[in-house]
């Protein structure tokens, strides 16, 4: 980023925000890698019991 | 109470339905004041005193004893203690309630209450601890809605689209785990910025931290509490799972509630090295911290423990109730009397007496919500078509 | 170096405020920050204020505010300590100093922080610390939820408590609008005693240290506002300690957005780690129902094969 800050405040301002917006495509794709890493397990399991 | 009510219109005159009525009437006049002369007519808000009775005790103790609903839901659905399946039902919609009315009382307070969505449409304060207890909040607010949907749509014999919520019922929990842990720490964090108000004693930078662990404490006692209330004015409506169930909870529930208020003890003692205030402790605000901590914080631990031993469920429920009461002078004496401390008297903060009358009021309103539904939907009982489907 | 009010009004009209956030080296690097280079101050010395309220009469009239009670000329105020209020942005107090012969006068107001406390506590970003060194408020995005009122370390922002549909935080603004146009804020030209002084903050810094070192008897060795919270626009000189003037020597020199840096840091880390962490136990736990449903299953096997076998 060539954005030039003076003040902390501006700076946590930015940073914070882009921090927000990693921490919803964090809970989404925590998620879908889950359903993906216990995709085939889930299918065993629905066989064996 | 609920029996007599049900029964027709010549028993309509019962104490209980008296009293709310009137409290709710005086409510709605204040209400027209407040929107119609303004904050300074009703409150005793102050340049120097900008939060009062409003947020102390509808946002703080409201969020902290509306903290049932994830304690249980995590203690079900993701630890795996299933024997406390019947209690997470009643936990989730008071969770429900509670939240809902902090926001419903939130518009008392501020300002411009209609703009209360800006930060996340206008501009977004990121730096902003309270951005982060509105954004959680409201999303929070939404999860417990969708968590309790089904009971509402059995109710309503909306088999498809209960089935299909139901279906995300983990991940609404993790979110929701996720989300209270966030915004009752944030509720702490909001007192960081100012360490020249509120007193050293309350201030640490663990503030986040005490009032998270204690959101725990507030929620587990919380629902040993509410089970036993609701044992008693809706026994007709629990069936014999939540029955048998019952004491197994009010046992396991106190158990944790006794080793995390334990843990609690020690990490605020830490609070007090890490500031090094121990000589405060000597003063008339360390006498008050010192109540706090040994009446509030170590005997109901110990209580706790006793009745767990001794199975005792009495004891249990009545160091339930002092419990909750700790929390809420807790709650009360960082938002108010910790707060400002080096004020002189003149300037500090009483609440004007329809300050206490709307927060009486909205607590009303929950109560007849809650019971409207109880007597309703499927929350003490499960519904016969839904048997095992949860 | 001190700049009279006669003399700035030359040079700012031949430099432009708009050349005032030149870019300086130090500032680019995204590690430290210093404010703004070359944003504006005052400085307050108290040493040369006599009380006389002129700087509140002046803003009143450049902020249209209602007109006071009693008028400005009546100082029969002075006798009880005042704060800002929503119709008086300023305000000055009288101190009786044991050590003095004379009383000492204080004139507050908002400090235009460095790095605004009320800035960060604000949730819509409504107050914003510019580039001219003011900080000013935004009242169409205020959703007047008063964090900034607990924010602010100097107890200055206002609230119009008997406004019912649209309430303002109201506080100093530095004469935004004035200063942008290179006039100077309203009490600084109503000062008699040039008790105020307008300038760049690093030149009032240079003037106020200039002064101590030639009249070391006069002041306490110390600028308030130099380092206090971070730094305010606005500096203090004093010849009594300043907290027998009323001002907190308490508030330490970290900048209120590093207050709350670390609670805000630990969020996303929760965002990202908790449902890792919750989600695995949720595995454990059901792994064990499983297990505990196979055991089950296999033990009931055995003793319906052992019972046939008895059979
Ligand atoms: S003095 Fe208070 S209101 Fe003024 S900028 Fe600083 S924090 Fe904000
Ligand atoms: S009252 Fe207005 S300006 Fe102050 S923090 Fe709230 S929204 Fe921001
Ligand atoms: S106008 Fe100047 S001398 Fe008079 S009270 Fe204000 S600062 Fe003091």
């Amino acid at each position: 980023m060539d954005t030039i800050f003076y003040t902390y405040q501006e700076f946590y301002t930015h940073t914070k925000a882009i921090a927000y917006l990693l921490m919803v495509a964090a809970l989404i794709g925590i998620a879908c890698f889950w359903k993906f890493l216990s995709g085939k397990d889930d299918a065993d399991q629905d066989r064996t019991l | 109470m609920s029996a007599t009510t049900s029964r027709g219109s010549q028993t309509w005159f019962t104490p209980f339905n008296v009293i709310t009525s009137a409290i709710i009437i005086v409510g709605l006049v204040i209400t027209f004041l407040r929107f119609t002369k303004g904050l300074g007519a009703v409150t005793h808000l102050s340049h120097d005193n900008p939060w009062g009775l409003w947020i102390s005790f509808d946002l703080l103790v409201g969020v902290a004893l509306a903290a049932g609903g994830y304690v249980t839901s995590a203690a079900v659905y993701l630890f795996g203690l299933r024997k406390y399946h019947s209690a997470v039902r009643p936990a989730v919609l008071t969770g429900f309630l509670g939240y809902a009315l902090v926001v419903f009382a939130l518009h008392y307070d501020v300002g411009r209450p209609w703009r209360l969505p800006y930060p996340f449409i206008m501009q977004q304060g990121t730096t902003s601890l309270l951005f982060e207890v509105a954004a959680c909040v409201a999303l929070y607010l939404t999860v417990l809605f969708l968590e309790f949907v089904p009971a509402a749509l059995e109710w309503l014999g909306l088999k498809r689209v209960r089935d299909l919520i139901t279906r995300l019922t983990l991940a609404l929990t993790i979110l929701g785990v996720v989300l209270s842990t966030l915004h009752q720490s944030s509720l702490g964090a909001l007192f960081l910025i100012a360490p020249s108000k509120l007193h050293p004693l309350w201030y640490s930078p663990y503030l986040p931290v005490y009032f998270f662990v204690s959101s725990i404490i507030a929620g587990l006692s919380m629902v040993i509490f509410e089970s036993t209330l609701s044992h008693h004015y809706f026994a007709d409506k629990m069936d014999q799972t939540h029955l048998d169930e019952k004491e197994g909870v009010t046992l396991g529930f106190g158990k944790a509630a006794s080793l995390v208020l334990a843990g609690y003890f020690f990490i605020k003692l830490m609070g007090v090295a890490g500031g090094d205030n121990w000589r405060l402790l000597g003063t008339s605000y360390g006498l008050w911290f010192l109540v706090e901590m040994i009446g509030f914080i170590a005997l109901p631990a110990f209580l706790y423990a006793v009745g767990v031993r001794n199975k005792d469920l009495p004891l249990i429920k009545w160091t339930a109730l002092w419990t909750i009461i700790g929390i809420v002078l807790n709650r009360l004496t960082v938002g108010l009397i910790a707060f400002n401390w080096q004020l002189p008297p003149s300037r500090r903060y009483f609440p004007h007496w329809m300050e206490i009358a709307i927060s009486i009021f909205i607590v009303t309103v929950g109560i007849v919500v809650f019971k409207f539904i109880v007597t309703r939907m499927p929350i003490f009982y499960e519904h016969p078509e839904y048997k095992d489907a949860h | 170096m001190s700049i009279s009010r006669r003399k700035f009004l030359g040079w700012v009209g031949a430099a432009g405020v708009g050349t005032v956030v030149a870019r300086s080296a130090h500032a680019s690097g995204n590690k430290h920050f210093e404010g703004y280079p070359g944003s504006f101050g005052v400085l307050h010395d108290m040493t040369r204020c006599v009380g006389c309220r002129s700087c509140e009469a002046a803003c009143n009239h450049v902020n249209s505010l209602p007109a006071p009670e009693q008028p400005f000329t009546d100082l029969s105020v002075l006798m009880q300590e005042r704060r800002t209020t929503e119709k008086s942005f300023t305000v000055v107090n009288k101190y009786s100093v044991a050590s003095r012969q004379t009383p000492l006068f204080r004139k507050i107001q908002c400090n235009h922080c460095l790095e605004p406390a009320c800035a960060s506590a604000c949730f819509v970003k409504a107050f914003q610390k510019t580039s001219t060194g003011a900080v000013i408020y935004d009242p169409s995005v205020c959703v007047g939820c008063r964090y900034c009122m607990i924010a602010c370390p100097f107890e200055i922002p206002a609230y119009e408590y008997n406004e019912a549909l649209s309430p303002r935080v109201m506080k100093c603004t530095l004469c935004y609008p004035r200063i942008s146009q290179g006039q100077l804020p309203g009490c600084v030209e109503a000062c008699p005693m040039e008790a105020l002084t307008f300038g760049k903050r690093e030149d009032l810094i240079e003037t106020a240290r200039e002064r101590i070192r030639q009249f070391p008897g006069r002041y306490v060795d110390h600028i308030y506002g130099e380092t206090e919270m971070g730094g305010t626009s606005w500096l203090y000189l004093s010849g009594v300690p300043f907290s027998q003037v009323g001002m907190r020597e308490d508030l330490g020199v970290t900048p209120a957005p590093e207050l709350t840096f670390g609670a805000l840091s630990v969020v996303p880390i929760v965002a990202g780690l908790w449902p890792v962490l919750l989600t695995g136990i949720y595995a454990i736990s059901k792994r064990k129902e499983i297990i505990f449903q196979q055991e089950l299953e296999a033990v009931k096997k055995a003793a319906q094969s052992r019972s046939k076998e008895e059979i």
